[in-house]
């Protein structure tokens, strides 16, 4: 529900009433679908790989089904982020797509999901898979940081960070406003959806388990009624 | 008896410090890696390699930096362009273009350029491509700054 509110109110406040920028028009106004996706996509990268470790440390069977969900969320974020991307770079780079290192290490990101998610059907054993993804999940991590930082470390056609959590943004509050509310309205739907694709996780994982068939069964009662 | 604070199984102990080494170990590995390829990651040379030297001749690069100010030339009878490239430090090299610029092109912003730079240090592009920056304005806020400027 949240996520319905925040994201509805921040794109309509972006896309209809914030200001158009000086330099680019309204061309820049995808930027509140880019960015929040763009964000999502990385920080649920990181969650993958967090989870990645505590199954491989701890063995927590719950951290490889939150593992699973993750790979189909953050493989459309991460897509999207890329496609609003280049939409957003023909009227204003004059390209659709250049090998710098922003957006090289973001189309590394997207192989590292279809990566984790093909190396998940190829084992057929759930356990081994698991602990494969994760390996691979973990060590994929590393490439985070490298996009973050990849527009200040190396000369790059991508534009620096507009906001950030340590310094004031680089525009207005009629610009930016409806762009933090569409990236907590983007987390919370990543979050309801991944809660949803989690409790499916376990029931599908549980399925020859005592509780699970009790909790099927009461659904068919329910069902019934 | 048991152990007041935070304890851990030897087993999991040992995971983790095998998942971390392995980590640490790659993460390192590729700032290695990186640091070596530093220059072949940057996607252009900024003016000051390009005046120095440092930059290759006669083959094909890219090259950016801002658009130096009063210094585009369109020739009239062409589509031809010229115009000069600077890092506002000092360093600065002409460019040479026939071809159509890009929309968000304007003296002042940032552009990268591909081709080669010639003998005589000016470069002759192929493709420019405009580079915009991190900052948003909406128009009336830019014609106050103007304003207050003048």
């Amino acid at each position: 529900m949240g996520a319905v509110l925040l994201l509805s109110v921040g794109t309509v406040w972006g896309l209809a009433f914030a200001p158009a920028d000086y330099q680019q028009g309204n061309s820049f106004r995808i930027m509140y679908i880019h960015v929040p996706t763009a964000i999502v996509a990385q920080s649920s990268y990181m969650m993958m790989g967090v989870a990645g470790l505590i199954l491989l440390v701890w063995r927590m069977k719950l951290a490889d089904v939150v593992a699973a969900a993750i790979v189909p969320l953050g493989f459309s974020m991460t897509l999207i982020a890329l496609f609003t991307g280049a939409i957003w770079g023909k009227p204003t780079w004059g390209t659709w797509w250049i090998w710098d290192a922003r957006t090289t290490s973001m189309l590394v990101l997207l192989f590292l999901f279809i990566g984790v998610g093909a190396l998940r059907d190829a084992i057929s054993s759930v356990e081994t898979a698991g602990r494969a993804c994760a390996v691979l999940a973990v060590v994929g991590m590393i490439n985070i940081p490298i996009i973050k930082y990849s527009v200040d470390w190396w000369l790059t056609l991508h534009q620096s960070s507009s906001i950030s959590l340590t310094s004031a943004p680089t525009m207005p509050s009629s610009m930016w406003v409806p762009l933090l509310l569409n990236i907590l309205g983007m987390y919370c739907f990543f979050g309801a959806v991944l809660t949803s694709a989690v409790r499916t996780g376990i029931l599908i994982r549980e399925q020859n388990t005592v509780w699970v068939a009790e909790v099927v069964a009461g659904e068919v009662d329910n069902d019934v009624f | 008896m048991k152990k007041s604070g935070f304890t851990m199984h030897p087993v999991r102990k040992k995971r983790l410090l095998i998942v971390l080494f392995v980590f640490f170990g790659l993460a390192l590995a590729v700032t290695l890696t990186m640091q070596a390829l530093n220059q072949n990651i940057n996607l252009f040379y900024p003016p000051d390699e390009m005046v120095d030297g440092s930059a290759p001749q006669n083959i094909q690069i890219r090259a950016g930096g801002m658009v130096k100010a009063d210094s585009l030339n369109r020739l009239h009878d062409s589509l031809e362009v010229r115009f000069t490239i600077s890092d506002l430090k000092g360093s600065e090299f002409p460019v040479k273009y026939v071809g159509i610029l890009p929309d968000m092109f304007r003296e002042g912003q940032g552009v990268i350029a591909t081709g080669k730079l010639l003998d005589n240090g000016t470069f002759e592009a192929t493709e420019v491509l405009a580079k915009h920056d991190e900052n948003y304005m909406p128009p009336e806020l830019q014609d106050m700054v103007k304003k207050n400027d003048s």
